[in-house]
């Protein structure tokens, strides 16, 4: 599979300098708000089980979330789609909506675990063709601009789209806090902003193509250290 | 209530000018937005932010419609005796968040 850039830059770099600060220190970085806020529901219980995620996983999710997405029973899988696996399977609770704070309090909590962690995400046996498909996706043409994602970050990264830098758009800290959406918001939903800037229809929360996407993403970042929750503008 | 991160240096020397940080989570709804079905949603907003050192007030702020949600407040005051620092804010719809913080001073 093509790799276009050469040298893979996180969009930390890109960003200005009062902006980096603000990731930098916890005490500054709005992201922490909801990690505090996952590290309080992992610990409480919920559902007709009555468990809490500590309950079976202790306090120990290191490293997890730079292996996601990942395939589980033969189906692609993201952190949130895992985190609602466990919900309806174990917990026997109803599972969270995408962008729902409780939902995106679980994922900043689990993946700041793996902060400054390498992303590893599998690319062999079953894990081939989802990551194939969402290599395709990735260079396929789609909307009313006809745009494709490589066009913008493999071909013209660095350059600048309404006064804003263009990133190569390497996934390494979702969820991120942005300051455009005053809010904690994930990959799905900076996937879903793009297709509605490019005039395409946006897939919905948790389809398949999204997750397959995700995963190409980061295949595409692998190597890269998770940054979550990162920052950014 | 709200989450809060306060960072306080925990030491310092007496006389010494020390930086405060205090972050809260709140939505800061500005009053000016309006939903898809065009009803105006109303404000909810932090108005006030008051830093006390050992009971004294030290640093107040007050908040205005254009401030950014989750607002991180940052500012200095002098090391003057070991004790605790407490934040305070309070907002519109009976909106309070309190923090405190110890620090030694030597």
């Amino acid at each position: 599979m093509a790799q276009h850039p050469a040298e893979r830059r996180s969009g930390y770099l890109d960003m200005s300098p009062g902006t980096r600060a603000m990731q930098d220190d916890d005490a500054t970085n709005p992201g922490m708000l909801w990690v505090l806020d996952g590290e309080a529901l992992w610990g409480r219980k919920a559902g007709a089980a009555d468990k809490a995620c500590a309950d079976c996983h202790g306090a120990g999710m290191k490293g997890v979330a730079a292996r996601y997405p990942r395939v589980s029973d033969d189906k692609l899988i993201d952190l949130e789609q895992r985190i609602n696996l466990c919900r309806t399977g174990r917990q026997k609770a109803p599972a969270l909506a995408y962008e729902s704070r409780e939902l995106l309090a679980l994922t900043a909590y689990i993946g700041f675990q793996s902060r400054g962690l390498p992303i590893e995400v599998d690319e062999t046996g079953k894990t081939k063709p989802f990551l194939e498909a969402g290599h395709a996706a990735y260079h396929r043409r789609q909307g009313q601009l006809n745009l494709a994602c490589a066009q913008c970050h493999d071909e013209r990264y660095g350059a600048r789209l309404a006064g804003n830098p263009i990133p190569q758009g390497q996934a390494t800290g979702y969820p991120i806090y942005r300051l455009e959406w005053q809010g904690l918001g994930s990959l799905q939903r900076r996937l879903r902003n793009c297709m509605i800037g490019v005039r395409a229809e946006p897939y919905a929360y948790g389809s398949p193509e999204l997750v397959e996407l995700e995963l190409y993403l980061m295949w595409r970042a692998r190597g890269m250290k998770l940054e979550t929750p990162a920052v950014r503008p | 209530m709200a989450r809060t991160i306060v960072r306080v240096p925990p030491k310092a020397k007496k006389g010494e000018i020390i930086e405060i940080k205090a972050l809260v989570g709140h939505v800061m709804e500005t009053g000016f937005r309006h939903s898809e079905t065009g009803a105006l949603i109303p404000r909810d907003i932090i108005r006030t932010f008051v830093c006390s050192y050992n009971g004294a007030e030290v640093f107040r702020a007050d908040f205005h419609p254009a401030t950014a949600a989750n607002p991180l407040i940052e500012f200095s005051t002098i090391a003057t005796e070991s004790g605790m620092l407490e934040f305070r804010w309070a907002g519109d719809n009976g909106f309070t968040a309190e923090a405190s913080a110890p620090i030694t001073v030597e």
